[in-house]
This record gives structure tokens, sequence and C-alpha cells, in this order.
């Protein structure tokens, strides 16, 4: 009967209840919407720039990492090749030359990086061939092609078709210039990487400067699943102790701490809610119990003992917390599934959010621990709140309370 | 037999700057099956001596003895159990529980008591029927009257079979008509049904029902008459 009481006791003033509620929904509404945006929108920045920049694993020689000096390349790579082409944790690899450098047409020049790939290997490792959005993938051009990004072209004044000169570096050290053509245009939601990297086929750079069959820069490797890359690094690494083996994260610092740092940005951001929330369900009961002092008193008086006071004011406080803390659970877990499917479009605010590279429609995503969490945090936080008006209301003497007058 | 027994009772009260000596050495008995008003004006001690015949306060010096517990001796959850099983209260502003109706009013001192649920609902329909609300029983509070309400809060207090009601100024708050039909109620019970009440009140048409008027004044007892 003690719960039936508190149940009920939650709908005395119904108002006063309902506007608590009403916050509680919208605090653990807010805070798990907010969440789940942040989530989605690092997870798909992370898988984003995981399949179009990075890659899972790279390798390179040691003394390219430290300066990307032309001249330190891999010597010796068919041995990787061999092992990778029969790993089954292997989606593809890709083989690169890289050559920072200068572009330039009739109109304009600027830095770049100029990455040679084999096409056909490169789509199994990076998605660069579906974010054509002019021309093609390496294809349908007389001499030399190359595949540059949005930004670049735009910066460049290039179109499709248009040639490209490229400052090139041989194995002697000597630079000359080549004219490539303009095979495709592409736009990744990522626009620093598309000012930045233009990519030619292996081949070209091979014979324009040189560069043996058994050599490379650079080794990109994409998994079937994420979570091998830790098992697939330490493999590497004892296979070919002459390379260094880098994990995503490992090589890319922003990323990793990004996808870390969000996770705890996230909880103190919920625990901020809670905090909040924690105070105005304290301070609702506070107030429920000096209005009800003499009823309380009474209880006392014919014979309630001060824990079952205790335990009713403490149900009431946690009836009051759980009601909106579910009602608002359930909303945002609706909303979330809804923008889970259909992505929630920011294109307002796509030019600054592109520029960071992020993708300008977000996918929402939650994890279920997140959500045990916070359902979990919520009880407590509704425990701890009833704590404080549960001891005021033991402290009531009931011959005082009985001679207060309503 | 003797309900109640107090011996050279004393409460002083310390807590302000001004000592209080609001019981001064009173010695009193009560009868089973009594139906007595404690009067006095205000600041006589009534409410006092009233609070601590209910064990909701302990005397300075002195014995009470109810029931021959000594309940001066008893202290937190013992003296609350001791005044669930024992003791029966009606309030002057009735004090129900607004959420609960008359029969989960009635029914929820049984319940703490640890009475099964089936006693516990013929019980209450006996109660309510003998102080007229057998109709009412699923009413909350706000839905009677004040007289009503009253009556409900007469059968909670007999609900846990009590060895005394005790009732604080119950008609204060009642016209003349309910206060009228509240005073036949318990004195039909008292005399049938044996219960023993004890009233602090100020008003005459309780005093004249009553078979022993006790006044008090200035902590000690003035006169105690029996009829």
């Amino acid at each position: 009967m003690i719960i039936q009481i508190s149940w009920k006791n939650v709908w005395r003033n119904r108002t006063r209840s309902l506007i608590i509620m009403i916050a509680i929904l919208l605090g653990i509404f807010g805070g798990m919407f907010l969440l789940a945006f942040m989530q989605g929108m690092t997870e798909q920045r992370l898988s984003s720039a995981l399949k179009t920049e990075v890659s899972h694993i790279q390798i390179h020689s040691e003394k390219y990492l430290e300066n990307n000096d032309f001249n330190q390349y891999m010597t010796d790579i068919s041995a990787i090749d061999e092992y990778l082409s029969t790993d089954k944790r292997v989606q593809g690899y890709s083989t690169r030359i890289i050559i920072y450098s200068l572009a330039k047409t009739s109109e304009m020049g600027a830095g770049v990086r100029i990455t040679g790939v084999d096409p056909e290997n490169e789509i199994n490792v990076t998605d660069l061939n579906t974010k054509i959005i002019d021309g093609s993938y390496f294809e349908n051009t007389r001499g030399m092609p190359i595949v540059i990004g949005e930004k670049l072209a735009k910066k460049l004044k290039a179109k499709v078709r248009k040639k490209i000169v490229l400052q090139v570096q041989d194995t002697s050290g000597k630079t000359f210039p080549s004219a490539f053509r303009v095979a495709g245009i592409y736009k990744t939601t990522n626009t620093a990487f598309d000012e930045m990297n233009v990519f030619v086929r292996n081949k070209d750079l091979r014979e324009l400067t040189g560069f043996n069959e058994n050599n490379a820069h650079e080794i990109a490797i994409y998994l079937n699943n994420r979570e091998n890359v830790t098992a697939v690094e330490n493999d590497l690494e004892s296979i070919f102790p002459a390379f260094t083996v880098e994990s995503w994260s490992e090589g890319n610092a922003i990323l990793a701490y990004m996808s870390e740092a969000m996770d705890q940005y996230l909880i103190i951001f919920i625990l901020i809610i809670l905090f909040a929330l924690f105070f105005g369900i304290a301070n609702t009961m506070l107030m429920a119990i000096l209005e009800r002092r003499k009823e309380l008193g009474m209880l006392m008086a014919i014979g309630m003992k001060r824990f079952k006071v205790f335990r009713m004011i403490m149900y009431e406080t946690i009836f009051l917390s759980l009601v909106g803390a579910m009602l608002g659970i359930i909303i945002a877990f609706l909303t979330i599934t809804y923008f889970a499917k259909n992505g929630l479009n920011l294109s307002i605010w796509s030019e600054g959010l592109e520029a960071i590279g992020y993708d300008p429609i977000v996918y929402f995503q939650l994890d279920t621990s997140y959500l045990l969490q916070i359902v979990v945090m919520v009880i407590i936080t509704g425990i701890l709140a009833s704590i404080l008006p549960a001891i005021k209301a033991l402290k009531l003497n009931p011959a005082d309370a009985l001679r207060i007058d309503n | 037999m003797k309900v109640i027994d107090i011996k050279k009772l004393d409460k002083v009260y310390n807590d302000s700057e001004v000592k209080v000596h609001a019981i001064q050495g009173i010695d009193l008995s009560f009868e089973e099956g009594e139906f007595t008003a404690i009067v006095g004006p205000s600041g006589s001690g009534k409410t006092t001596l009233l609070n601590m015949l209910g064990g909701l306060d302990r005397p300075t010096e002195g014995e009470i003895f109810i029931a021959e517990t000594p309940v001066h001796e008893l202290k937190g959850a013992d003296l609350v159990d001791f005044r669930l099983r024992n003791i029966g209260f009606v309030f002057q502003a009735y004090n129900l529980v607004p959420v609960l109706t008359a029969r989960e009013n009635v029914e929820f001192i049984m319940q703490m008591q640890g009475i099964p649920a089936h006693k516990r609902f013929e019980r209450t329909k006996e109660l309510l029927t003998q102080v007229g609300l057998g109709d009412r029983i699923d009413s909350r509070p706000s839905k009677l009257s004040g007289g009503q309400q009253q009556r409900v809060a007469v059968a909670r207090a007999l609900a846990s079979k009590p060895k005394f009601v005790l009732a604080d100024e119950p008609t204060a708050n009642l016209d003349s008509k309910s206060t009228e039909n509240l005073l036949d109620i318990m004195e039909k019970l008292n005399k049938e049904e044996k219960i023993t009440f004890i009233f602090s009140t100020h008003d005459q048409r309780v005093v004249k029902k009553a078979r022993r008027v006790i006044t008090i004044e200035d902590g000690k007892v003035l006169s105690d008459v029996k009829k």
C-alpha cells in the first residue's frame, strides 16, 4: 500500500508534477538526441575518413614518415604483396607512390599531394571511384589521366579533359613538368582533402620517374572488419619488421582523439543534465513535503514507522523521476530511430561542415550500452534526489507537525 | 481495570530562553469504558497532557502506564509501534490521507499492523457501517462533508482495536448537527462496544455528554468531576 500511496501522491499536485516530469523528459530527450547525433556524426566522419582517406592500416618505410621525402620509399614489397593477397581479413590493399608537388593550369597553381595508384586495386581500399561528380574514374582520356577534387578544380579553374601540369621529381632528384589530363573530378565530404589530393596512375608515375616496380611509398590496407585492425597490425609488424606498420588511430591522432574524446564529452554532458534534474526533483519533493507536514505528522502519530515514511517519500520521488525519464527515453528512442534511418539534413550549414570533413546528412547512432547507462544514471539520480526530502520528512516531530495550521 | 495510570507527571519545555513548566505533578488514572472530557483554557497544558497520553511527547519527570506498559520508557520505533497497537487518534482537522478512499484510510492502519487482507476488508466495512458510512466506503475525503470525514477518522481510530481513543477537539470544525451526530455515534460505541474515549475540548456539547470532566489550569488538575 505504501507504493500505492506514493504513486497517488505523485498526482496530488498535478501541475507541479507534470512540470517537473516535462523538465525531466526534455532533459533526457535532449541529452539522448545530442548523444545520438554526435555519435552518428563522429562515426560517419570516422568511417568516411577511413573509407575515403585513411584506410585501416598503412605501411611505410620508417624514414618516410619523418619528412615525406620522395627518396624514402620501401623496397622489395613483393613479400608484403604476397602476404596481403592471401590474408582473409584483408578486403583490399593498394600500393602507392606519393609526391608532394605543384599542380598548374594556365590560370593558377597550387600545392598538391600526388598519389599514384593502381585504379583496379584502389577501388578495394578507398571509395574514390564512387565520389566522381564529373568525368570518369581514370577512363576516356588521351594521355595520362588525373583525378582531382572539386575544390581544387575550382581553384585551378580546371575542367574534365583539360590539361594540368604537375611538377614531378625523378629518382635522381631532378624535377620536371609533366602534362596530365583531367579524367574525373571527385567530391568527398572533406573539402580540405579535396583541395589537396590528386590521383594518377602508378604506371604513369613509374614511367616518368623511373620508380621501380618493387618499390612504393605507401601500402594502404582496408579490412573486412574494423575490429581486426590491431590483430592484423601486430601480425604485419612481426612478419615485416623492416617496415613501419600503423593503424588508422596511430597514423591519425586527431581522428583517434575525436572518436575517444567524443565518448567522454557526451558522458560529461549527460552528467550535467542529470545534475540539473537532481536539483529540480529534490526541490519539487521538498516543497511537497513542506505542504504535507501535517499529514506526515498524523501518519507518524497513528503508528507509521519512520522508515516507512522514508520509503514512501523515496518511492514518490523515484516515480516522479521515472515517469518523465521513461517517456523521454521512449520519445528520444523513436526520434533517434527515425533519424538513424532517414538522416538529419544539415545542408544549410553544409559548407562549414564539409570544410572540416563532415557529411551534411547525419545518420543518428546510439549504442545499446549508452542507452542502458542513461537509464541506470537516471534511476540513480532519482534515488539520490529522494534522499534529502526523505530525510527532511524523517526529522518531523509528529506532535509539532500536527499543530501546524494548514 | 485501569487503562491509563499517570504518576507525578511533569513536563518542562526548555527549548526557548524561558522555561515553561507545562505540566506540574499531575496524578490521574482512567478506567476502561470511560467517556471523559479534558477541558481548560488555551495554554493550560491540555494539549501537552494529551500528547503525553498519546505517546507523542515524553515527560520530563513522572510515569505513564498504559495497560500496564511503562510508556515513559519507550523510545523510537517501539513507541511508534505501541501507538499503532494501543491508541486510536481522532484529530480536530480530521487528517485523513486525501489520496485514499474512506475504506483505504481505515484499512491502511490495519495493514501497518500486519492484518491479512480479507480480515481487513471485513472489519473496515463493519466499522464504516457502524459510523453510518456503509454506502460511502469508496469516496475520497474531498467528496465527504466535515462530519462524514470525522466519522471516517473515528472508524480509522477504532480499526486497530486500541485500548482507548484520544480525540483532540474532535468537534471544533463541525456544525451542531454533525457534532450531535458524531457524539451519538461515539456514545453508542462507548456503551455498546465498551470503547474508552478521552476528549480534549472547549465544546460544551461534548462536556455535557461526558461522564467525567477533568479541568486543567496552569499545568495542574483544577477539578475532576464524575457525573
